[in-house]
């Protein structure tokens, strides 16, 4: 990590080396969390998270200031929600992302961003289990750094700037129709990965 | 539910990444709400955001976040399932999916619908931005205008069915188009078919009288 994890001085609760956790160890943490609320536990996730999370929040367009505060927000609620979480259904990545999108958007728009509910989480039918998730983050994030430039520029346009698609159309000069189609080979080969099918890196 | 007809790749995409407009939102996370085959394609995206997120450069926080917050969770308690589902003691419209719910509290036949010609009423969502998002409520027999679109336009089924040039399309079903597709929708069912819709560009009536009552219709 570049920058020196915040807070790290308080209460000398962080004494893990962050850097040589493995994402499968961070699902653990908030799975803890999940069953017991543990302070140590949760700083060592903010450590972490809350850098990530400002940063999706700055660049989704947010002003520093602003993103600060709706960076604390966020992992307070992280807090607030962890019973919530399943690490059998995601990874602890992807339960924060998911928090940290739903409130910016709030945030920017005044206006709750419609949800599907993470309720019904527990409902949904996943096969795969907890260490699986970690292996398929692992394995996605190597094929994102590997789709061509014309498609992992446009999942970067969606979900770092939330551009629409006519929006990302107009910025990039080319019909709806080649974005969508675009989007929709980056996710055919994501949805290959995850689905556990042959894929040449 | 026996759904036929799905969401689309790219909508999925952008519905996780937070891209959709609230009005095209609202219609996706409905359909997720019944649909569990798309609702396991939408934990993939947002696993990509997951994925994304781990990849961004850490920005710095402030060194007094961290403590400001411990000191805020003695007196924070941990949301509990009760609090946290309070939607749930409502009285439940089976017909109303639950994201819709947050903005609907009465049966779909109370709600004030406003005619735009004879046997199409509509019921505007509550917030202002591009394109459209309400209810369309069409008699039997009816027909939407011929249209095409400048940008995405999505449908669902809440009540009766439809059919255009894609498809029929039942209670659950999703039609999500874009400008590559010219239809006229045509009620099929034995009552009103009631469906939600958003747009995230105005729609193009590709008639004669389709332009001369847009200014009418709301689109």
């Amino acid at each position: 990590m570049k920058n020196r994890p915040p807070g790290e001085d308080v209460d000398n609760i962080v004494q893990l080396n962050q850097a040589e956790m493995a994402s499968s160890d961070w699902s653990d943490l908030l799975g803890s969390l999940a069953v017991k609320p543990d302070k140590h536990i949760y700083a060592r996730l903010f450590n972490h998270f809350a850098p990530k999370v400002k940063a999706y929040i700055v660049r989704l367009g947010v002003a520093l200031s602003a993103a600060e505060e709706l960076t604390q927000e966020v992992m307070l609620s992280v807090w607030r929600k962890a019973h919530m979480y399943h690490p059998e259904k995601a990874a602890a990545s992807t339960w924060i992302f998911t928090l940290a999108r739903n409130q910016s958007i709030d945030w920017m728009r005044k206006q709750k961003y419609p949800q599907y509910s993470l309720d019904e989480w527990s409902e949904t039918a996943s096969e795969s289990g907890q260490g699986e998730q970690e292996v398929l983050s692992d394995r996605v994030a190597r094929a994102i750094s590997q789709l061509p430039e014309k498609q992992s520029q446009v999942i970067y346009m969606s979900y770092f700037e939330g551009r629409s698609h006519g929006d990302i159309a107009s910025r990039l000069d080319i019909p709806l129709g080649s974005v969508k189609s675009r989007i929709r080979l980056a996710s055919e080969k994501l949805k290959q990965i995850w689905g556990g099918e042959e894929y040449e890196y | 539910m026996n759904i036929n007809h799905h969401l689309d790749d790219a909508t999925l995409v952008s519905y996780s990444a937070g891209a959709l407009s609230q009005g095209m939102a609202l219609v996706v996370a409905s359909h997720l709400s019944v649909c569990p085959q798309c609702r396991q394609r939408a934990e993939i995206n947002d696993a990509v955001g997951g994925v994304l997120l781990e990849s961004l450069e850490s920005e710095t926080v402030s060194d007094d976040m961290l403590a400001s917050i411990l000191t805020q969770l003695d007196d924070l308690p941990a949301e509990t399932h009760s609090a946290v589902s309070g939607l749930t003691r409502k009285t439940i419209d089976p017909e109303i999916p639950a994201p819709l719910r947050e903005y609907i509290d009465c049966s779909l036949d109370q709600l004030e619908w406003k005619r735009i010609v004879p046997g199409v009423t509509y019921y505007d969502m509550p917030w202002e931005g591009r394109g459209v998002s309400r209810l369309l409520r069409i008699a039997p027999g009816k027909a939407m205008l011929a249209h095409t679109h400048n940008g995405n336009e999505l449908t669902m089924v809440l009540r009766g069915s439809f059919s255009d040039e894609v498809g029929h399309f039942r209670r659950g079903d999703v039609a999500d188009l874009d400008d590559q597709i010219e239809h006229q929708p045509l009620v099929d069912s034995e009552v009103d078919c009631i469906c939600l819709i958003a747009t995230d560009a105005p729609l193009r009536f590709t008639t004669l009288f389709g332009k001369l009552v847009q200014p009418i219709t709301g689109f």
